[in-house]
């Protein structure tokens, strides 16, 4: 479904991704384990065209996306979910979700926009209950939810995801990842998630990636990541 | 025959390119890091391994060769800090100084997967009882496949270096279905059985996996008639993983190179240019999963083909042709470069079925001598001299007309050269005396 081949990645003259491969299968969960300022927001904000400058190729459906800009991108059937969430606080949730159809805006008739806010209240039911609350009222796990389910108003075919996981407690956290879980089973989502839980991201995932400055240099299935000495002594703090 | 991973032994051409690369350039990054034999070749040659944009660019990179390995003997080239470190292997030396290999974790996964891939081509399922007969040790042959038939859930006989009178009485009371050791043994356990009066009938044997050694079309024809069986051949190498590189699948027509665990170049040998497909060169395999012990363009001294044409069997990968000549087993005799096989040629035509047999290189008074020892059936030991002096002559006669070169030929009895796995045809005595 996805294939980055060789990509370099410019904060103006500064090389932040050098030369990243890595691919995903349709239907599949793939994560991205790094630390922070290997790269792993930019790999992402890459693949979305929300970077300056990119050289080498990213396919989505054999199809050269990197210079296509961000709303083409997403009509093609990729959402990007990011890092602190980005939700529009002076807005009700339900304004938040239309504004998740945004490329769809012109097109999109009241009928089908309206079932995919039902679905989202039922993947969510919390949402529905909070649907005319402002945005910005809302507690960090239910702003998760709704910058998930904006995401998903686009009704996409990739879902990416950004550290989803940061500042919220555990057991939101748990389930959270549990919807995403059954989206994968259930509708065939694509996920590629970076995540700083690497546990928790190794344990939904079948593959992985490790990027380290800028580099991918490592990758598996969840369970030789999980077996790699590296892995468990830089992401997991065993030895 | 069934494919043991169909996800990734099928993969599209451009899928599997997509996979290569990718593991080619963590490889890379990781022996830059790790290994301070690649570090300082990268730095010299100005390579910076991140620059890598395609699989061509392998190419920048020069050769790795046995002699690289043997001076960083034991563990200079070792990727990963010996304490994760689970197995260790080491290569016969029978070329020269041995080479130690280590083995993560995940390298012994990855090696059981590739071993399984091996079997299921060669048709081993959960039902097979699968006697090896290579042996359990430093050599890589046994616990390789042990650990990939355990995979399969076949029964494993780990009957090692049994004696091969034992190894008989195993295999027909234990109702052995596959086996799998060095062509040459195999052989050998075909001369017991004739010795012994033991018919393929007592047997339930009806797979043959052998390799380890370069080994001739004739001999197989020999063994599956002898023993009325499917016999495939694989290829591997310590320095590499061990067996599980390459193998046949039910087309015997070439052995498919895992490729997403190794990508494969064939070079001239005298140049080292790189060769096309279907040209005849040496072998040079990189590493592309390992985590102790990578290997970037290792030269493999086997002399080979690649074919890149579908196989009916489904699987895409590369096939190579089956190794027949090792560079290390090529004599230079005055000047005049011969191999093993060339010999098996002519004996084979003479004696009517592939003998055991050596070759023993000295040097006397400046000049090259060659001696080739043979295995003749015991019965002509017993018949009058005149009869051994005749084969004899008929050796040297064919040899001198076939190869220029007139050798002393020793007839011994069956048994007397002993068969070990991985020891090579020829012994070189110059450099000693």
């Amino acid at each position: 479904m996805l294939k980055i081949r060789s990509l370099r990645s410019y904060y103006e003259s500064l090389c932040i991704l050098k030369s990243v491969s890595m691919h995903i299968e349709k239907g599949e969960i793939v994560t991205l384990i790094g630390a922070n300022g290997s790269g792993k927001s930019t790999l992402l904000n890459s693949i979305v065209g929300l970077m300056p400058r990119v050289t080498g190729s990213i396919l989505f459906e054999d199809k050269e996306i990197q210079k296509l800009s961000s709303n083409v991108i997403v009509k093609l059937g990729i959402a990007l979910v990011p890092e602190g969430r980005e939700l529009f606080s002076p807005m009700s949730v339900i304004d938040n979700l239309i504004l998740g159809t945004y490329p769809y805006y012109r097109i999109k008739n009241r009928q089908t926009l309206n079932e995919r806010i039902e679905w989202i209240f039922d993947l969510f039911p919390v949402l529905g209950k909070r649907k005319k609350q402002l945005a910005g009222t809302l507690s960090g796990g239910e702003q998760q939810m709704l910058s998930i389910s904006r995401a998903l108003m686009s009704n996409p075919k990739l879902l990416l995801l950004d550290e989803p996981s940061v500042g919220l407690a555990p057991k939101i956290v748990e389930n959270i990842f549990q919807t995403l879980v059954e989206l994968n089973e259930k509708t065939n989502l694509t996920v590629f998630l970076v995540e700083q839980n690497v546990n928790l991201a190794l344990d939904i995932c079948q593959r992985g990636y490790v990027i380290e400055t800028g580099q991918i240099i490592l990758s598996g299935e969840s369970d030789e990541l999980i077996n790699n000495k590296e892995v468990l002594r830089a992401y997991l703090g065993k030895e | 025959m069934p494919i043991w991973n169909e996800k990734y032994e099928t993969l599209s051409r451009k899928e599997l390119t997509q996979v290569q690369l990718e593991r080619l350039q963590q490889t890379l990054s990781r022996v830059y890091r790790r290994v301070s034999y690649y570090h300082n070749l990268f730095n010299k040659i100005d390579f910076d391994p991140f620059e890598i944009s395609d699989l061509g660019d392998l190419r920048k990179i020069p050769y790795t060769t046995k002699e690289t390995l043997r001076l960083a003997y034991p563990y200079d080239m070792f990727a990963v800090p010996l304490r994760e470190v689970v197995r260790m292997h080491s290569t016969s030396g029978t070329t020269g100084q041995p080479l130690v290999v280590g083995y993560t974790k995940n390298d012994i996964d990855h090696w059981t997967e590739l071993s399984a891939r091996v079997l299921s081509a060669a048709g081993v399922t959960k039902d097979d009882i699968i006697q090896i007969c290579f042996p359990y040790g430093l050599f890589t042959g046994g616990l390789g496949f042990h650990y990939g038939a355990e995979k399969i859930g076949a029964s494993v006989i780990p009957s090692s270096e049994a004696d091969m009178e034992d190894q008989i009485i195993i295999m027909k009371d234990y109702r052995t279905t596959a086996l799998t050791c060095a062509p040459s043994y195999a052989a050998g356990l075909c001369d017991i059985m004739v010795e012994k009066g033991v018919t393929p009938a007592e047997l339930s044997l009806r797979i043959g996996l052998f390799g380890a050694e370069p080994w001739s079309e004739t001999l197989r024809k020999e063994i599956e008639d002898h023993l009325s069986i499917s016999v495939t051949d694989n290829y591997g190498l310590t320095e590499v993983i061990g067996p599980g590189v390459s193998f046949e699948c039910e087309n015997k027509n070439g052995l498919h190179i895992s490729e997403d665990h190794f990508i494969p170049e064939i070079i001239s040998p005298e140049t080292g240019n790189p060769l096309g497909p279907g040209e005849q060169g040496e072998l040079v395999l990189t590493t592309i999963t390992k985590e102790a012990y990578p290997l970037i363009r290792y030269r493999t001294g086997d002399l080979t083909q690649l074919f890149y044409e579908e196989c009916s069997c489904g699987r895409t990968f590369v096939r190579m042709k089956r190794v027949f000549e090792r560079l290390d087993d090529m004599i230079i005799l005055n000047g005049q470069n011969m191999f093993p096989s060339q010999f098996e040629k002519i004996l084979t035509n003479i004696i009517g079925k592939t003998p055991n047999f050596q070759l023993v290189v000295d040097r006397k008074e400046n000049l090259d001598k060659l001696e080739i020892q043979v295995e003749v059936s015991g019965d002509i030991f017993d018949d009058e001299m005149k009869k051994l002096t005749e084969l004899e002559l008929h050796i040297i006669k064919e040899v001198k007309a076939h190869l220029n070169l007139v050798p002393d030929v020793r007839l011994v009895e069956p048994r007397t050269i002993k068969k070990d796995m991985k020891k090579s045809r020829v012994i070189d005595l110059r450099n000693k005396s």
